[in-house]
């Protein structure tokens, strides 16, 4: 008998319950096939504009910095100001993003671009978040190419675009947009979840920003 | 580690006196409570979230099984391993195997009260490969030789002048005359001496908050990112984990996702809450290459069918600690266990027995705010019931229990005698009370009144009360 067997074994005779009982395997078969979603709490149900405002005012609540533009194009013009405006150097590491290709970088002849994963060395990174979650002020950033993990937490600024249109209300309509990309049941190897920029509190309970992650997060809304 | 819970009221006794531990039990107090509530008030659906969760985790267990199957099998579809260990013994095997293969001469950490529970830090030690712990509360205690004092805030029972010194005898590679007198300071230099750690590691370990089966995902869910960068940048992704966390599906998941921060912390989402499936993609830049899941039993299927199945719910958020005032007195090393607090007082006896653990379903006073705070509302306060019951059935309780019970029991069998007794009985103990109307001295009940004063008794007994309301009524 293998672990797995006797554990398996020991959760049935406890439970009182066989593992060949097919009202049992439907029952979980349905869940995961169904996988309908719970309670969603009302304000991750509101309409764009206010949703797109309830976004903003908990990433800021957790220490976020908010901008808004109008297109794509406008990216590289606020990633040069948000630069300077903390005295950083021109200089950006970001994946092979499509959204954030299509930005023209290259029209902001000061700025650096390096591309791939971080290898710890940059001081700001660039990712394109697939969705966010108004409820809670929550970015959603998948792995890959275009999004290198090590992005969202090496470099000590982390700067996000997000186009509005993909800004939802709820936990439930981001896992939503994941199941429509990747297909049902399938994710890419990370998915991070992020709600403001790193910190820690295990020091007589006081917050300090900037843990291990990156030490400011800086959003940027297209459209 | 070495359960010390036998010498529990030894430990409660050192910790009250211990003036540093009790200025740091005091950021417990203030820190938790208010911010847990804050947030709760904050979303008017949170009542009817908890009753959700509850229901989510009572039938994923009641299929327990058959949900651990689909879990393995998405994991080994998306190219992971799943590794079953019956004992704490069997996973720290497993463990120290993949690390071998691996090579590894040290392995990061992600903040994991399961590795504590498995003592893999010791154990990793002992074969020659060290563990890096890079949570900084995990971090700072891993310094000190200690275990975890909280579930969440590891090292709640230190003060910042504590950590300053650890640090300045543990760094002596930086400048002795830095200034670290502000929590700012402590935070960068543990950031700047981990961050390369995490580079060097071949093997990162994480804990996970959720299993899901629809996915074969783990979570992990954090503030600092430590976690994120330990199962990034290490080869070989190594999740740590016990049966039950497992969810069904993603929107399960987020259900209880709504619970976990606000009710730990009384933040609405932790910073990282992350979804880690397999290893890394043919064309992903970064990420591990391998990833193995190690499901841990340690106990947790002889929980099942019985009165403890309830606490397998259990989410570890901490908030039953945070609102203990048994906690709040003592912190968590009095426990002398990996668990502290309620949730700890009905996990250890299940995990290690009664006859070591009795003294912890003791240490309350059954003022139920724990219950009345758990997001997936277990009754703490009823299972520590059970566990007195057992203790009694198996007699292990002190002699001097048993007779007082025998004693009371003899009374409280006659009614009459036991209310000629008690009329007997209550205007004595009424004048103990002189005019303060408190008791701080007793004959026979020392331990009761030498840390606590019992309010002297006011006015009439209840059954006097009760049976002139009864004639009152009667009488109209």
């Amino acid at each position: 008998m293998s672990a797995r067997d006797n554990i398996l074994g020991r959760v049935r005779r406890s439970l009182g319950v066989s593992g060949d009982d097919a009202l049992r395997r439907a029952a979980v078969a349905n869940r995961l096939s169904e996988a309908t979603p719970g309670l969603i709490p009302a304000r991750g149900q509101l309409p764009r504009e206010e949703r797109i405002a309830l976004f903003g005012k908990y990433a800021s609540k957790y220490g976020a910095t908010i901008a808004r533009v109008a297109a794509i194009e406008d990216l590289p013009q606020e990633v040069v100001r948000y630069l300077k405006s903390r005295n950083l150097p021109a200089s950006i590491r970001m994946g092979n993003d499509p959204l954030l290709q299509a930005a023209g970088f290259e029209r902001e002849p000061v700025l650096s671009v390096l591309q791939g994963a971080s290898d710890g060395t940059d001081l700001a990174g660039v990712s394109h978040a697939r969705g966010a979650v108004a409820e809670s002020g929550t970015l959603v950033l998948a792995s890959g190419p275009d999004n290198p993990v090590t992005i969202n937490f090496l470099p000590e600024h982390h700067i996000v675009a997000v186009r509005a249109d993909d800004v939802g209300g709820s936990l439930e309509e981001a896992f939503a947009g994941i199941a429509a990309t990747y297909g049902k049941g399938e994710m890419p190897r990370t998915v991070n979840f992020v709600t403001g920029p790193s910190r820690s509190g295990d020091i007589e309970q006081k917050i300090i920003m900037g843990a291990h992650g990156p030490r400011a997060l800086h959003i940027v809304i297209i459209g | 580690m070495q359960i010390t819970t036998p010498n529990f009221k030894e430990n409660a006794a050192r910790a009250l006196d211990d003036a540093p531990l009790q200025k740091a039990l005091k950021n417990v107090e203030i820190g938790f409570i208010a911010k847990r509530l804050a947030a709760a008030d904050a979303l008017p659906e949170f009542e009817a979230l908890r009753d959700n969760a509850r229901d989510i985790k009572n039938l994923t267990l009641a299929h327990l099984d058959l949900y651990l199957e689909e879990y393995e099998k998405k994991v080994v579809a998306s190219g992971g391993h799943v590794h079953f260990a019956e004992t704490a013994q069997d996973a720290r095997a497993i463990i120290l195997d993949i690390c071998r293969k691996r090579n590894a001469k040290t392995v990061t950490k992600g903040k994991s009260m399961i590795t504590e529970e498995i003592e893999l830090n010791d154990f990793l030690a002992r074969n020659g490969i060290e563990p890096v712990e890079t949570d900084l509360g995990e971090y700072i205690i891993q310094l000190r030789g200690e275990t975890p004092s909280h579930i969440i805030a590891p090292a709640v029972h230190l003060n910042k002048d504590q950590v300053e010194a650890d640090f300045r005898r543990v760094h002596t590679h930086l400048p002795p005359e830095r200034d670290l007198s502000e929590h700012e300071a402590l935070l960068n230099e543990a950031r700047q001496v981990l961050r390369q750690r995490y580079f060097e590691a071949y093997v990162g370990i994480t804990g996970a908050n959720f299993l899901i089966a629809e996915t074969g995902s783990s979570v992990i869910v954090t503030n600092e990112g430590n976690g994120d960068l330990t199962q990034t940048l290490g080869k070989c992704h190594v999740v740590v984990a016990s049966l039950e966390k497992l969810v069904p599906t993603l929107n399960d998941c987020a259900q209880i996702l709504r619970l976990l921060a606000r009710s730990a912390t009384g933040q609405d989402m932790s910073v990282y809450t992350t979804f880690s499936t397999g290893p890394k993609r043919t064309e992903d830049p970064d990420g591990p290459e391998e990833y193995h899941v190690v499901l841990l039993d340690n106990g947790r299927t002889s929980m099942l069918g019985t009165e403890f199945q309830e606490m397998l719910r259990c989410i570890r958020c901490g908030a039953c600690m945070n609102h203990c005032p048994v906690y709040h007195a003592v912190g968590g090393h009095a426990y002398g266990a990996v668990y502290p607090g309620p949730m700890g007082a009905v996990l250890t006896p299940s995990l290690s027995g009664i006859e070591v653990a009795g003294h912890l379903p003791n240490a309350s006073t059954f003022c139920g705010r724990c219950e009345s705070v758990c997001p997936m509302r277990i009754p703490l306060p009823k299972m520590m019931r059970h566990w007195r019951e057992r203790e009694f059935e198996k007699h292990l309780q002190p002699s001097a229990a048993r007779y007082g019970l025998k004693f009371w029991a003899f009374f409280a069998k006659r009614p009459k005698l036991y209310r000629a007794a008690v009329s007997l009985a209550m205007p004595l103990l009424s004048a103990f009370g002189g005019s303060k109307r408190r008791i701080s001295s007793l004959p026979l009940a020392g331990g009761w009144t030498k840390h606590r004063e019992l309010p002297a008794p006011e006015g009439k007994t209840f059954l006097q009360a009760w049976a002139e309301k009864q004639a009152k009524e009667s009488g109209r």
